[in-house]
């Protein structure tokens, strides 16, 4: 391989960086500097994430060594068919929510953009190290970027809602470092690849605390993932924040779904030897009632973004339910449906900002108010977004849900899978077509002078809603490589090899 | 030695998890701050406790394991930080809402003395 391509796997890590420290200097140059080399930044993510994707997809496993340090002495980065799939869905994500940033929201407090890279940096680094402890510190970067994402703009119930999310993310950290330390205490290692090695040969008097050190790394996991009942701190935390930050979270929480599709296929799955299988019991059991619980708050939502918020835990739920089903076939289900949901998160989460505007002094809350201008471009995307929320044909929250119904044939879970999946289903389609018909028709004349909404204000969330419909056309590519993935994660030893070498 | 560290790091962890569950943020903010020291000790003896030895490989015949100190050093630049920032939020919170309870408002049990 040769200069540029040997360094693919670092450059989306880099790249962020770079560009947020650039901004950081450059934060007294005109406004159009600042955002014209965060939007290049971001957008240069997508090809990198392509490339990625396209060397991944015939299944190498590119470990990046830095400082070309052999594992397990020096970090690595690994590209895998996952991390390439989890680097394009941010890439994706990030560029449209910066592009409604652009129209304004960054411009309401400081350092958005430098905050905005470093956030990309944090992410993109957490998908692609191959070390427990590396993991821990681009979690951290991710979260200090966010802790000031979600204040930026300022106001009381900001405040109050980032204070909560701080907290609990500061003791969240600190239980991943109890769980990091008691693995490195017992197997003398950080590297994954490494630690799965170690850790299918615990002897039995380290056997107990390995599980706790696991356990204790999934509590934090689901926490990030707002797993029930560690959610509480996502609604408040996702209603108040600016819509491009809250578009941007809605890949906040598959980071926590990745981690543990990470960890416990790789150090705890079927080849685990004596820690095998660790989470079996808890998963399904937690995903389906966290699914049951967010589509309840949906329900009993009073503004439209506190509803998505509840929306993002049922998916949260749906999501964690397809890993939990450990076979081939689910995993790939989830892996179809991680996209989907995000896109379509951030694009019901970028409308829910115009219509808020477009409602006077209403805002998003579900009460009767006058009929808004632009009422039918707005309408018309709402449906949308709504229908790949909801999960009806054609579109692909549809597709995602159908392989998963399908997946869990098998399974001893089938009766309460299908159960809660479907009865979900058809709650979830009830409410939004509550909300829908709230804010779109029960509606009054007024005095009140309104501002019809811009091209600007929608076309992002219309773009992240075509690449929803891209993801039905292409179905059948994207599926398959889905599953390739899935079957790659079900095959950790081949992950083994690439990292170390071969060497036992 | 070992049962004096795991006394210490043990009562750490308790007093801030109790800190931490109190409902005004100075309380808080102390209770994160056990915490943090607390595991920053926890990783430190997670490389074994050795008196006097050499922390690199050489051709002494024992060596005490550098990575946790490499850990710590990492683990404690990160705690500060946070530190420094979640105290600065709870002043924001206290200027913005007007008190210094953690959901923004006293109750009437805060209330009483």
């Amino acid at each position: 391989m040769n200069g540029l391509a040997m360094h693919l796997p670092i450059l989306p890590v880099l790249l962020p960086l770079v560009a947020g420290i650039a901004l950081l200097a450059l934060r007294s140059a005109p406004l159009a500097v600042q955002r014209g080399i965060s939007l290049a930044a971001t957008a240069a993510l997508v090809p990198l994430a392509l490339a990625l994707l396209a060397t991944a997809s015939d299944g190498t496993q590119l470990v990046y060594k830095l400082g070309n340090w052999d594992a397990p002495f020096g970090i690595v980065l690994v590209a895998d068919r996952l991390a390439a799939w989890m680097l394009m869905a941010t890439a994706l994500v990030a560029l449209f929510a910066l592009l409604h940033a652009l129209r304004g929201d960054d411009v309401q407090g400081r350092h958005f953009h430098v905050l905005y890279q470093l956030q990309l940096f944090g992410l993109n680094g957490a998908f692609l190290t191959g070390d427990l402890f590396n993991l821990f510190v681009f979690f951290e970067i991710l979260l200090l970027a966010s802790y000031g994402l979600l204040l930026h703009g300022g106001g009381p119930l900001r405040v109050k809602a980032g204070l909560h999310f701080v907290v609990i993310n500061l003791v969240g950290s600190t239980l991943f470092l109890f769980a990091v330390g008691t693995l490195y205490g017992v197997t003398g290692t950080l590297n994954m690849a490494d630690l799965a090695v170690k850790l299918a040969r615990t002897v039995p008097e380290n056997l107990a605390l390995v599980e706790a050190a696991g356990l204790l790394l999934f509590g934090v996991f689901a926490l990030k993932a707002a797993l029930l009942p560690l959610h509480l701190w996502l609604p408040a935390a996702y209603a108040h924040t600016s819509a491009p930050v809250a578009a941007l979270f809605a890949i906040m929480t598959k980071v926590g779904a990745y981690s543990i599709l990470r960890v416990y296929s790789l150090m705890f799955g079927a080849d685990a030897g004596a820690v095998a299988n660790l989470l079996a019991d808890w998963l399904m059991p937690l995903a389906l009632v966290t699914l049951v619980a967010g589509m309840l708050g949906a329900v009993g939502a009073t503004a439209l973004r506190q509803q998505i918020a509840y929306l993002v835990i049922a998916s949260v739920g749906t999501l964690l339910a397809a890993f939990a089903l450990d076979s081939v076939d689910g995993i790939a289900a989830g892996l179809y449906y991680l996209p989907h949901t995000t896109l379509a998160t951030a694009a019901i989460f970028l409308l829910a900002d115009p219509i808020a505007r477009a409602r006077g002094e209403r805002a998003d809350r579900f009460e009767s108010g006058p009929a808004m201008p632009g009422a039918r471009v707005l309408g018309g995307l709402f449906f949308v977004a709504a229908i790949a929320m909801a999960g009806l044909p054609p579109l692909s929250g549809f597709l995602g849900k159908f392989m998963l119904l399908r997946a869990a044939l098998e399974s001893p879970w089938l009766t309460w899978l299908w159960s809660a999946v479907l009865a979900t289903g058809l709650i979830g389609v009830i409410t939004l077509a509550r909300s829908g018909s709230l804010l779109f028709y029960r509606t009054h004349s007024t005095t009140e002078k309104l501002t019809a909404p811009r091209a600007a204000d929608w076309l992002p969330a219309a773009g992240l809603l075509l690449l929803g419909l891209g993801m039905v056309v292409w179905a059948g590519p994207v599926s398959d490589y889905a599953t390739a993935t899935a079957a790659q994660l079900l095959e950790p030893q081949a992950y083994i090899d690439a990292v170390l070498g071969g060497r036992p | 030695m070992e049962a004096l560290i795991a006394l210490v790091i043990g009562v750490l962890t308790a007093s801030g998890v109790f800190l931490a569950l109190r409902g005004q943020t100075f309380p808080v903010v102390l209770g994160l701050t056990f915490l943090s020291y607390a595991v920053n000790l926890f990783l430190f003896v997670m490389g074994r406790l050795a008196i006097g030895v050499p922390p690199v490989i050489s051709d002494a015949a024992a060596y005490t394991d550098p990575l946790p100190q490499a850990l710590v050093l990492t683990a404690i630049v990160i705690s500060f930080g946070m530190t420094a920032f979640v105290i600065v939020l709870a002043l924001k919170a206290r200027a913005e809402l007007g008190n210094d309870h953690v959901d923004g408002t006293h109750s009437e049990e805060d209330a009483a003395p």
